[in-house]
C-alpha cells in the first residue's frame, strides 16, 4: 500500500499551483522601480587584440545612461575559479584572469567587450550597435590537440595552452602500464564526449539593485546557489562584505549545472547599480545564452581495457583531453579530474586504473559542469569500451559486466581510484533491468523490424556516480576552495507550523514538496504545516546550493539534524509540561506521551509553551523552538543502476528511433517516488539528446555553428518514447541519516552509452561492423558509418 | 506608436506600442501578465504560446499591433471561473507534468489547443503536436501522461 | 530590431501603393520575418501587413485548379490532408513548423522568402503551379531564382498560387534534426501522364527539378524506376547536418519513397 504522506509518498507538488497558473516569480518577472537595462556588446571574433573601443556615439544615443568598457573594470577583480587542481608533477594548474569585461584581448565569440546601460532594453541594444570596436584578429585555436601542439596562445602570459596535466592515481601508472602490456587481451577505443549547451529553458537574468541609504546591494539572479554567488562575487570580484550583499535566486527555470557558476553579467549588474545608483537589469536572449552560458562535456579520450581470457578486467588506462574553453569557469577544473577520474572503476572490480587528463585552453566558451559533470564522461567511455570488448571476445555484454561486478558482499568496497563505495547491489539492478526491459522478447522484435526494412539493436550498460557532494575535509585536500556542507534552520512557529530555511535551491527539483515530507514524517504533523524557504541569502543559512544530486543527501540530512534538535528540545518542554522525566517521554505521531501512563500533550501545546513560556523551565531552557544544523557528509553517495535502450535504425537514411528505454536505478531510500521518476525521465531525455541530437560545433575560426535552436538540436517530444523506470532496488546509503543517495543526474549519466551501444548493435545485426560512432549519432553520421 | 485594443482573458485591454513591440513583451511588460515566458529568440521553444482568437500562436512571433482586436487567452486566463485549476492544469499537477515550470505555460496552452482540435489524441499525436514546445526537465514523459489524463477527464 | 512604421491595408491596391515607399517590407504571418528582425538580420522602415487583404485569402478548387490566396495559413492548407482534392499538399502543410507556426505562417510568405529548406517551393515547382502577383502570373519554373531569391520585384506582391491538381502526388521530407526544416524534401507529382520531381533542402541554388527522375518516372511511375539513378553531389549543401554526398543520396531515397507513397 503506497503511503499517502511523509517519506515514501508520491505527494503532489505544491510548487505547481503557481507554475500552472502563471504566478511563478522568475527573475525576469522582477522589475525594480526605476531600473535601467543593460545590453552587452560581445565579441564576434574568437580571438583578437582589442585595439580600441570608442563609445562616444553610443553614449550619445537616445536613452543611454552610461557605457561601460573593460577600462571601468581594470581595478575590479576577475571571476574566480573555485577548485585548484595540482598536476602530476606537483605543479598548480595555470589560472589566467577572467575579467568581467574584456581587458586587451577577446578570447571567444561572445566574450563581453562593453555594456550599454539605457532606459529601455531596446535603446541599450540600439546604442550598442554604435560602439566602434577595433580588433586585430588573431588566429583562433579550437582543436585541443592543435592547442597543445604549438597553436596560438589563448593567454599569452601562460606561454602554454595546457592548464594542467593530471595523473590519477599517479603511483599506479607503472603497474597499470605493465598490466596492459602483459594482458591477453586489450580493447582500445578512441572517442569524443561531445560538447553540449545546457539550455535550461529560462535564459539567465540578473538584476542588480543598490540601496544608497544603507549601502546594501541586492542581486536577483538565476542561480542554483545564491550563497556561493554572494561568497564569490562579494569576496573576489567586487569586495562587498556579506552583510552588505544579498543574493536572491527566486523561481529559477532549470539549471542543469549551468546556473551554478558565477557569471560576469551578475557582477556587472551589481557593479553598475552601485555606480549608477539605480537598478540594472540584464535578460539574456537565447542567442546570448548559447555563447555565454558555460558549455558542458567536450572530452577527447583514449581508453584501454585489459582483460584476461575469462573476461575479467585487469586494468584500465585512459588519456583525456578536456576542453576548458577560454577561461576557467567556477568549477571547470574539478569536472575532468575529481568528478571523472574517481569514477573510472565503475561498477567493477578492476584492480588497476590510471587516468590522465590534460585540460586545455581554446578560443571557445568556457566549459563547466553540466548534469552529471565528469561522471557521464567516465561512464560513457567505460561502458562503451566494455561493449566493444564483449564484441571482440564474442561474449554477451551483460554477462561480461556481471562477471566483473563488485559483489554485494564486497561492500564497503575501496576502488583503486580513491573512492570507497559504501553500498550497492549491481546484480540486483541488472536483474531488475532484464525484467522491466523485456529483454527476452528482443529477438522477435528485431525480426519485425527487419521485415520493415529497419535494423533493431539493443544496448545495455551500467553506471555508478558519486553524489551528495561532498565531505569538506576531503574535497579541501583535493583542491576545492569551498566547503561542501549544507545547512538548514527549522523554525517552529508558536502555533506548531514549521518553516524550514535551507541553503539548497530548488529549480525544478521539487524541494518545496519533498523536504516537508521528511519533516512531516519526523514530527507527525501534516505536510502542509511545513513550509520551505530557499533562495535568499538574507533569510537562509549559509549553504552551498543545489548540484551534484546533493540536495536531499546533504541538505535533507541537515534538515533532519535540525529537526532532531527540535524534537530533543520539544521533549524537554513536554517533560516539563507533564511533570515527567525527560527519559520517559515518547514522541509518536505528533504527540508526546509519558511512557506507561495515559498522560500526553500535543505538538501544538509544546510549541505554544515554547513561545508563551508561562509554564516553562526558563532557568534551564531558552524559550522558542528554532534550530539550525550544518551537515557535512562523511562520504559521497553512490547511486548506481543498469539501463537498456532499444533502437531502430533506418539503414537508408541513418535515422535512429528510440523504441524503448528502461532504467533500473538504486537511489537508496526514496522520499517521493513520483518526483524521483520525473528526475530520471528528464535525465534520460538529456542523455538521449547527447547521444543522438545535441552538439555544440565550432568552425576552425571559432564561430559557433550551433548558435540557436535552428542548428542545436534539442530533444523534442517526438524524439523520445515513454520510459520504463524503476527504483525498487534500494541499498540505503549507510552514512547519511536518511539513507538516500540522490537521483538528479543518474538519467543523464546512464543513458548515452545505452543508446550508442544499441546503435552499434543494430548495425552489427545488419552486417555493418562499426566499432564506434561519435555522438551525436545523427542520421548523417550513422549513414556515413554504414557507407564508410 | 500604435494604439491597440484587445480582449485579454476576457478583459478589454488597450495600450500604446512601438511597431516593434512583440505581443509577448506587451503582455509581460505593459499588462504585467508574466505567466507568458520567453525562452528563445527564434520562435522555437514555445514557452510563449498563447491563444489568439482560439488558436495557439507564439506570442514572441507576433507584433502587438497584429493582435489588435483579437481575443487573447494566456495562462493566467486558463483557470476555472471559481479560480480552481482547469482539468488540463490539474492533470499536469496530478501527473507531475512540470518541474522548473518555465516551459509550462506554453505547454499547457498547446495542450489545450490540441484537445480542442482532437479530444482523444494518441500518444503519437500528442508528441507530434508538442513539436514546438521544448521542455528540458521532464523528458516529456509525464507531460504526455498529463495530456492523456486530461483528455480522459 | 529598430522600430518601424506599420501599415495595414485591406486591399491589394492599397498594399501595392504602400509597398512603393523605400525600405518597405511585406509582413504576412511573420513566422520567419519576425525572428529574423529580432536578430537584426532583417529590418525595414515600414512593414506592410497583408493579413487583412481579403483577396489574398481565396481558397477554392475550380476546373482542376486549386487557388490558394497568398495569406492562407499553413493550418488551412493542412486541412486538404483529409478532405481535399490535393492531400499531398495538405500533408506538406501539416508538417511545416509546429502547430503555432502553422496558425500564423502563410504560403505567400514562404514562397516570397524562398528559404532553400522550405517545403512549399517543392510543391509549387513539382505541381507546375502559377504564382499570381498583383501585376502578372509567373510560372513556377521562372519564379525560383536561387537561395532566398525569386523573380519578384521589390514592390511586387504575391496574391495567390494556382496549383493544377495532380492525378497523384506525394511529398516526403527528411528533417534537419534541429530546425525541423527539410534537410531534403522531395515532391513528386504526376499530371496528364507527365511527372515532375522537385527537391528542396538539398541544393545551394534552392529548390530544383530532378529531370532525370522525371523522365524515368514519366515512362514508368514506379519506385524501381529511380532505384539506379543518382544525383550529383555537386552544388549540394554541405553543413554539420549532412555532407553534399549525403544530401544527394537522400534525394534518390526520398524520391523513391515519394513515388511509393503516391502510387
Amino acid at each position: 500500500m503506497p503511503k499517502d504522506f511523509g517519506i515514501g509518498a508520491s505527494s503532489k507538488r505544491r510548487e505547481d499551483a503557481r507554475f500552472l497558473t502563471g504566478n511563478g516569480r522568475y527573475t525576469d518577472d522582477i522589475n525594480i522601480h526605476g531600473q535601467a537595462y543593460v545590453h552587452f556588446l560581445r565579441s564576434e571574433v574568437a580571438h583578437g587584440n582589442l585595439k580600441s573601443v570608442n563609445v562616444d556615439a553610443a553614449a550619445a544615443s537616445p536613452g543611454v545612461i552610461r557605457v561601460f568598457t573593460g577600462a571601468d573594470f581594470a581595478e575590479v577583480g576577475g571571476l574566480p575559479c573555485g577548485w585548484q587542481v595540482t598536476d602530476r608533477h606537483g605543479e598548480p594548474m595555470k589560472e589566467p584572469p577572467h575579467p568581467v569585461l574584456a581587458q586587451g584581448k577577446v578570447r571567444h565569440v561572445g566574450d563581453p567587450i562593453a555594456a550599454v546601460v539605457a532606459e529601455t532594453a531596446a535603446e541599450a541594444r540600439d546604442a550598442a550597435e554604435a560602439i566602434e570596436v577595433e580588433i586585430e584578429e588573431l588566429p583562433a585555436v579550437i582543436d585541443m590537440q592543435a592547442a597543445l601542439d604549438g597553436g596560438p596562445l589563448v593567454h599569452d602570459d601562460l606561454e602554454t595552452n595546457l592548464c594542467y596535466d593530471w595523473g590519477f592515481v599517479e603511483e599506479n601508472k607503472e603497474q597499470v602500464d605493465a598490466a596492459i602490456s602483459n594482458a591477453p587481451h586489450v580493447t582500445r577505443l578512441e572517442l569524443t564526449n561531445n560538447r553540449l549547451i545546457p539550455n535550461a529553458m529560462e535564459p539567465r537574468v540578473a538584476v542588480g539593485d543598490y540601496n544608497p541609504s544603507n549601502d546594501e546591494s541586492t542581486l536577483y539572479t538565476t542561480s542554483q546557489n545564491p550563497h556561493v554567488i554572494r561568497l564569490l562575487m562579494g569576496a573576489f570580484v567586487l569586495s562587498i562584505p556579506e552583510h552588505k550583499l544579498r543574493v536572491v535566486a527566486p523561481d529559477v527555470g532549470g539549471g542543469f549545472g549551468s546556473k551554478i557558476f558565477h557569471y560576469a553579467e551578475e557582477a556587472f549588474c551589481t557593479f553598475a547599480s552601485r555606480q549608477l545608483k539605480r537598478a540594472v537589469k540584464w535578460t539574456a536572449s537565447r542567442s546570448e545564452s548559447f555563447m555565454s552560458d558555460a558549455h558542458g562535456r567536450d572530452h577527447r579520450t583514449v581508453i584501454e581495457l585489459a582483460l584476461d581470457n575469462d573476461g575479467k578486467f585487469l586494468a584500465i588506462r585512459t588519456s583525456t583531453l578536456a576542453n576548458m574553453g577560454a577561461y576557467l569557469s567556477t568549477f571547470s577544473t574539478s569536472v575532468p579530474t575529481w568528478l571523472h577520474g574517481t569514477l573510472m572503476a565503475g561498477n567493477y572490480t578492476t584492480p588497476l586504473v590510471y587516468v590522465n587528463v590534460k585540460a586545455v585552453f581554446t578560443n571557445t566558451v568556457p566549459v563547466d559542469a553540466y548534469r552529471g559533470a565528469g561522471r557521464p564522461e567516465a561512464t560513457f567511455q567505460l561502458e562503451r569500451v566494455i561493449d566493444k570488448a564483449a564484441r571482440e571476445l564474442s561474449l554477451d555484454p551483460v554477462e561480461l559486466r556481471r562477471r566483473n561486478f563488485i559483489k554485494p558482499e564486497q561492500f564497503p568496497y575501496a576502488t583503486p581510484v580513491a573512492l570507497e563505495y559504501d553500498t550497492g547491489n549491481y546484480h540486483a539492478t541488472m536483474d531488475k533491468l532484464e525484467e522491466i526491459a523485456g529483454l527476452e522478447g528482443f529477438a522477435a522484435r528485431a525480426e519485425m523490424s527487419r521485415a520493415d526494412g529497419k535494423l533493431r539493436g539493443l544496448g545495455v550498460n551500467c553506471y555508478i556516480e558519486a553524489c551528495g557532494i561532498a565531505p569538506s575535509n576531503l574535497v579541501g585536500q583535493l583542491g576545492a576552495r569551498a566547503g561542501l556542507y549544507e545547512s538548514a534552520t527549522v523554525r517552529v512557529n508558536a502555533t506548531g507550523s514549521v518553516t524550514v530555511m535551507t541553503g539548497c535551491h530548488s529549480h525544478g527539483q521539487s524541494h518545496e514538496t519533498t523536504f516537508p515530507q521528511v519533516v512531516s514524517e519526523m514530527l507527525g504533523i501534516a505536510e502542509d504545516q511545513v513550509h520551505i524557504q530557499h533562495g535568499d541569502t538574507a533569510s537562509t543559512p549559509m549553504g552551498m546550493g543545489t548540484y551534484g544530486s546533493r540536495s536531499i543527501a546533504v541538505g535533507g540530512s541537515a534538515m533532519l539534524r535540525a529537526t532532531e534538535k527540535i524534537i530533543a528540545k520539544a521533549r524537554k518542554i513536554a517533560a516539563h509540561l507533564m511533570e515527567a522525566s525527560e527519559e520517559d517521554i515518547e514522541f509518536v505521531d505528533g504527540v508526546f506521551k509519558v511512557a506507561g501512563t495515559d498522560k500526553e500533550t500535543a505538538w501544538g501545546d509544546v510549541c505554544l509553551a515554547a513561545y508563551v513560556p508561562h509554564n516553562y523551565p526558563l532557568s534551564e531552557l531558552e524559550p522558542g523552538l528554532e534550530e539550525t544544523a550544518f551537515y557535512d557528509p562523511a562520504n559521497f553517495t553512490f547511486p548506481a543502476g543498469a539501463y537498456a535502450c532499444e533502437v531502430e535504425v533506418d539503414p537508408e537514411t541513418g535515422k535512429v528511433d528510440i523504441c524503448s528505454f528502461a532504467a533500473a536505478d538504486d537511489f537508496g531510500n526514496v522520499i517521493n517516488p513520483m518526483i524521483v521518476d520525473g528526475q530520471v525521465h528528464g535525465g534520460i531525455a538529456q542523455g538521449v539528446g547527447q547521444a543522438l541530437l545535441e552538439n555544440a560545433a565550432y568552425d576552425s575560426d571559432g564561430q559557433l555553428l550551433t548558435g540557436s535552436y535552428m542548428d542545436y538540436a534539442m530533444p523534442r517530444a517526438d524524439d523520445l518514447p515513454s520510459f520504463t523506470v524503476d527504483h525498487s532496488c534500494q541499498t540505503p546509503c549507510t552514512h547519511n541519516p536518511l539513507g538516500v543517495k540522490g537521483c538528479g543526474e543518474a538519467g543523464a549519466i546512464g543513458s548515452p552509452p545505452a543508446v550508442v551501444n544499441a546503435v552499434i548493435d543494430a548495425l552489427a545485426r545488419g552486417g555493418h561492423q562499426v566499432d564506434h560512432i561519435d555522438m551525436p549519432l545523427s542520421p548523417y553520421r550513422v549513414w556515413e558509418a554504414i557507407n564508410a | 506608436m500604435v494604439e491597440i485594443n484587445m480582449t485579454v482573458n476576457g478583459q478589454q485591454r488597450s495600450g500604446s506600442v512601438e511597431g516593434r513591440t512583440l505581443l509577448s513583451d506587451f503582455l509581460r511588460d505593459q499588462l504585467k501578465l508574466t505567466g507568458t515566458h520567453v525562452g528563445c529568440d527564434t520562435s522555437q521553444c514555445g514557452a510563449c504560446v498563447i491563444h489568439a482568437d482560439g488558436v495557439a500562436v507564439k506570442a514572441c512571433a507576433i507584433f502587438a499591433w497584429e493582435a489588435d482586436g483579437a481575443e487573447i487567452t494566456t495562462i493566467e486566463g486558463m483557470a476555472e471561473a471559481d479560480g480552481s485549476m482547469s482539468p488540463i492544469q490539474q492533470a499536469f499537477q496530478d501527473y507531475h507534468g512540470l518541474q522548473c515550470g518555465f516551459c509550462t505555460p506554453g505547454m499547457v496552452m498547446s495542450a489545450a489547443a490540441l484537445l480542442k482540435e482532437n479530444p482523444d489524441p494518441t500518444e503519437a499525436e500528442i508528441r507530434d503536436y508538442l513539436e514546438g514546445n521544448i521542455c528540458r526537465c521532464t523528458g516529456y514523459h509525464n507531460i504526455v501522461k498529463a495530456i492523456q489524463a486530461a483528455a480522459a477527464a | 530590431m529598430y522600430d518601424f512604421l506599420v501599415e495595414r491595408p485591406t486591399s491589394i491596391s492599397q498594399a501595392v501603393a504602400a509597398l512603393r515607399d523605400d525600405d518597405t517590407q511585406v509582413i504576412a504571418g511573420g513566422q520567419t520575418l519576425i525572428p529574423t528582425m529580432k536578430n537584426r538580420l532583417a529590418g525595414a522602415s515600414k512593414l506592410v501587413s497583408v493579413t487583412k487583404v481579403k483577396e489574398m485569402l481565396v481558397f477554392v478548387a475550380e476546373d482542376g485548379v486549386l487557388r490558394i490566396g497568398a495569406s492562407t495559413q499553413h493550418d488551412r492548407v493542412a486541412q486538404l490532408q483529409d478532405s481535399g482534392e490535393f492531400p499531398a499538399l495538405g500533408y506538406l502543410a501539416a508538417n511545416i513548423g509546429d502547430p503555432a507556426v502553422r496558425n500564423r505562417g502563410t504560403i505567400g510568405g514562404s514562397l516570397a522568402n524562398n528559404d532553400p529548406a522550405a517545403c512549399y517551393p517543392a510543391a509549387v515547382l513539382a505541381s507546375n503551379a502559377t504564382i499570381v502577383t498583383d501585376s502578372r502570373s509567373i510560372a513556377a519554373d521562372d519564379f525560383f531564382i536561387g537561395m532566398f531569391d525569386t523573380d519578384l520585384r521589390e514592390d511586387e506582391l504575391i496574391v495567390e498560387v494556382r496549383f493544377p491538381i495532380p492525378q497523384r502526388a506525394a511529398y516526403v521530407k527528411f528533417e534537419q534534426p534541429a530546425s525541423r526544416f527539410a534537410l531534403v524534401g522531395v515532391f513528386v507529382a504526376q499530371n496528364a501522364g507527365r511527372v515532375r520531381v522537385a527537391v528542396t533542402g538539398a541544393s545551394d541554388g534552392g529548390v530544383f527539378r530532378w529531370h532525370q527522375a522525371e523522365e524515368a518516372l514519366s515512362a514508368d511511375f514506379n519506385p524501381a524506376s529511380v532505384a539506379d539513378l543518382q544525383v550529383s553531389a555537386e552544388g549540394m549543401i554541405a553543413d554539420i547536418h549532412g555532407s553534399a554526398r549525403y544530401r544527394a543520396h537522400l534525394v534518390q531515397t526520398l524520391t523513391s519513397r515519394a513515388v511509393a507513397a503516391a502510387s
